[in-house]
Order: C-alpha cells, then structure tokens, then sequence
C-alpha cells in the first residue's frame, strides 16, 4: 500500500484538488441558494415560497446520481452542453443547496417570532429585521446542523466518477485499474476522506466557539 | 380629564375590533391618552389587552376601528408602519432583548439602522439612557449574563433611545422573580414622574393605584370601567370592577416591592 501512494501519490494529489474544488464550490454556492431558498420558504410572497418548496423537494426527493445525468446527459438535447466538470459543480450546488435550505429555515425558526417582533417594535423594516437580527443569529445556531452538509457533500461528491470526473473518486479506480490492486487503492481513498472530513470537523468547530454567544452557551460537554 | 378636552390625546383609540378565529377578542374598545398621562390596563387574562397593545402599535392588524397618533389615524391602508412603530415603544413580557448584541448595542442598534444616527452619538445617546435605567456598569454584557429585572430595564432603554411618543408595557413584570419586580417598577415609576406617556397592562395593583392617573378595566373584550386610581378602587361604579380589583389585590397587591413609597 505504501508502495502505491509513493508511486501514484501525484495521481491522488490532483485528484483530491479536484475533490475539494468540488466541495467548496457546491457549499459556497449551495449556501447561497439555500439561504435564498430558506428566506423564500419562510418570508416570501406566496409564489416564491412554493417556488423555494418546489426547489427543495425536488432536489432532496431525487438520487443525486439522477440529478447528474439528468443535467450531464440531458442537457444537450435543450442546446446547452455543459463540461463534466461544470456538470458536476451545478449539480453539487444545486442539490446541496436544496439541503442546506432546510437547516437554515430550522434555525431561523429557532430564533422565533419574538425577536422579528421586538426588531419591527423599534421601527425595523421586515428586511431589517432579518439583515440584523434574525440572521446574525440564525448563523450561529445552525452552525451545529450545519456541519453535517461539508462532510455529507465531500462524500457525496464521489459520485462524479461516473461522469468521468477526475477527482480522487475516479483517480483511485485508475490506479486500481493499473497496479491490478482495488484494495490498497481503495484503502488509500477512504484514508484521503477520512483525514480531510476530520480536518473539516475540527474547523468547524473551531468557528462554533469562536462565534458563541456570551451567557447563551449551549452545554456541550457534561459537568 | 376636563382639563384635557381641548388638547389632541396622543393616541386615540376609536371602537376597535379585532377577532381570531370565532373568538372575538376585543368588541369596540374606545379610549384616549393624553401627553404625559400613565394608564394602568387591567383585567382577567384573555381580555384582549395584549391584543390591543398589539393593535396600538400595528404588530397586530384590526378587523375594524380606527387608530390615531397624534391625530393622524395610522390604521389607513399605505402607512407606512416601521414610521409609525418608531414613534411607540414597546416592552415585552419576556424582554425580547437581541440575544447576540450587548447591552450596549440593543440600545444602539434602532439608532444607527433605523433612525441613521452616527455611531459616535448613537453610543452617546444610548449610554444615557442606560444609566437612566441604573445600567450604566453593564454596557458591554450580553443579555445572557444579566437577571430577568435586568434585562427588562434594558428592554425599556432601548424603547427610551428611539425618543417616543408613547411606550406600551405589556405585562412588564410578569416574568419576574418577584425579587426582581421591584427595580423595573422604579424605572417606570421614574419615567411617569418625567413626564412619559406611557399605557401599562400590568397585574401590579400598587404600581397601578400610585403611579396611574387612569385605570382601565377591560373584560371580554369590552371596557367594563375607567376612572382615577381612588375612584376605581374606592368607588367604582360597577361591581364587577370592585369584585375584579379586590380579587387581584388580594393575589398581587400585598407584595412589599410594589407598595407606595412613604
């Protein structure tokens, strides 16, 4: 096994690059559509909340493997031809948006009404009221739940192999393929994810203590 | 009240309707607060006075009836109510203070974002009204850190910092320990002595017969009687109003906090 990653390490290196780019180009822009997503669902006009409803069901009701080919394959035939790559990044964002969505409605409705009333009470616009005071700690609330979505998305990003992506997924299978050795290939790969899904974890949450609240810490280890 | 009937009351109340469901919570209340005046709002829980605070402030829509502040009726469709809501303050029963700003910044925040004030003079401004609450040595704690009695002074500083026309209190003291219930009715003893309009739905029978200049009793929706603290309490009109009052003077009145000062 030591053998393999020394002679194929440079294979496993791209393909973890392509990996990551993956992941954080599907959380950042997933984040984006599920905060737009959650704020539709929750304050918008009656068509924009089924329109976020629409979105959210569809995406999570669906194999993510579905939602690839449906845009790798089927693209194409409505003239837009997508790369694998960009193929893979739509359909990340998209589906972990669509996830995402629903832990920042949760911690939005954590908040409550009470603080959107009390912010309204001093004479916050509805937008205000959200910009200021619902979100600031909507954000820090879902931080927990929120975690699962790097950790679940990196993982599920694997799944682009089967477009012939070549991230660390599809690399493993090359050397696999190569050396006539699935198992040390295969060990390697799941070491990869292991030690990156940690390092993520550890980050996070690193960024939950730094972001709590003085007076409302949530125990979290037991006295 | 004669003195004041050629004055504009600063909020006017005009048979007001509100009902949830099949349940009609108020049937036509009618009242007027005049500059400066402090009215005491009692009555069994459910009557619809939270409701009608609500109503006030337009947290809570109306069915029908009319809303007026300072003469203008802000219950016509296409006013514009983060306008008029910065004009009425309003204590909550549980605070509702911004969890993640200090004290400091709960009171600023309506300053810088809603009324675009310069931080600088922001913090000046809601300092002054900290300490005008005796919270000047907690600026920089979290609600978090503080105590119920605490948290609703700093609730009334940031309602104070906005500069109303008039702050609503809706059961101010509820949830208190009743340790605490004490040093928030002081602050809002203080402010009638300067001169706040204020409207006070409380169960504080001391507060309500020192401080008020009117007492409304409100059940079922309806204003069953409203008249001077002495009056209601010595000589009402209705029995129900004697039978009410004794009743919760009996469960709240006693406690030493809420006792007039010698």
């Amino acid at each position: 096994m030591i053998e393999i990653l020394l002679r194929y390490w440079p294979e496993f290196l791209s393909g973890l690059k392509i990996t990551l780019q993956l992941t954080l180009v599907g959380l950042g822009v997933g984040s984006v559509l599920g905060m737009l997503a959650a704020l539709g669902r929750l304050y918008g006009s009656r068509w924009i909340r089924w329109l976020a409803i629409g979105y959210i069901e569809l995406f999570r009701g669906t194999p993510l493997l579905v939602q690839l080919f449906a845009i790798y394959f089927g693209l194409p035939d409505f003239g837009v031809t997508v790369s694998r790559m960009q193929a893979a990044l739509i359909v990340l964002a998209i589906n972990s948006g669509a996830y995402q969505a629903e832990y920042f409605r949760g911690a939005i409705q954590a908040i409550g009404s009470g603080q959107m009333m009390a912010a309204r009470s001093i004479g916050m616009s509805r937008w205000q009221a959200i910009r200021h005071i619902i979100l600031p700690q909507a954000l820090r609330v879902v931080i927990p739940a929120w975690s699962n979505e790097p950790v679940s998305l990196l993982k599920a990003s694997a799944v682009v192999f089967l477009i012939a992506v070549p991230d660390v997924m599809t690399q493993a299978k090359i050397v696999a393929a190569r050396t006539y050795q699935p198992l040390p290939s295969y060990f390697i790969v799941a070491f990869i994810y292991l030690i990156v899904v940690y390092a993520l974890s550890t980050l996070l949450n690193r960024i939950e203590r730094r972001y709590r609240i003085p007076g409302l810490e949530v125990e979290s280890h037991r006295t | 009240m004669n003195e004041r009937t050629n004055q504009q009351p600063i909020i006017e109340v005009i048979d007001l309707h509100k009902r949830y469901g099949d349940r009609e919570v108020l049937k036509g209340i009618s009242l007027r607060v005049y500059e400066g005046e402090t009215v005491v709002i009692i009555g069994p829980s459910g009557t619809g006075k939270s409701t009608l605070l609500r109503c006030i402030n337009l947290l809570t829509k109306p069915d029908r009836g009319v809303i007026k502040l300072d003469g203008v009726e802000i219950t016509t469709p296409g006013t514009d109510e983060d306008k008029v809501r910065q004009h009425i303050g309003m204590v909550f029963q549980d605070f509702l203070l911004f969890n993640h700003l200090t004290v400091l910044n709960n009171v600023m925040i309506g300053l810088t974002k809603v009324l675009r004030m310069d931080p600088k003079e922001a913090e000046a401004r809601a300092i002054k009204e900290l300490e005008r609450v005796g919270l000047g040595d907690h600026i920089h704690q979290y609600p978090g850190q503080l105590s119920g009695g605490q948290k609703q002074r700093v609730a009334i500083a940031r309602s104070l910092a906005m500069d109303p026309r008039v702050i609503l209190f809706d059961e101010p003291t509820s949830a208190l320990d009743p340790e605490l219930i004490g040093e928030v009715l002081e602050v809002m003893r203080m402010l009638a002595q300067e001169g706040m309009t204020m409207i006070v739905v409380t169960h504080e029978m001391g507060f309500a017969r020192e401080v008020a200049d009117r007492i409304i009793f409100i059940e079922k929706g309806v204003i069953v009687e409203e008249g001077p603290p002495d009056e209601m309490f010595y000589r009402p009109k209705v029995e129900r109003t004697r039978e009410f009052l004794w009743k919760i003077t009996e469960l709240y009145g006693h406690r030493k906090e809420s006792e007039p000062h010698p």
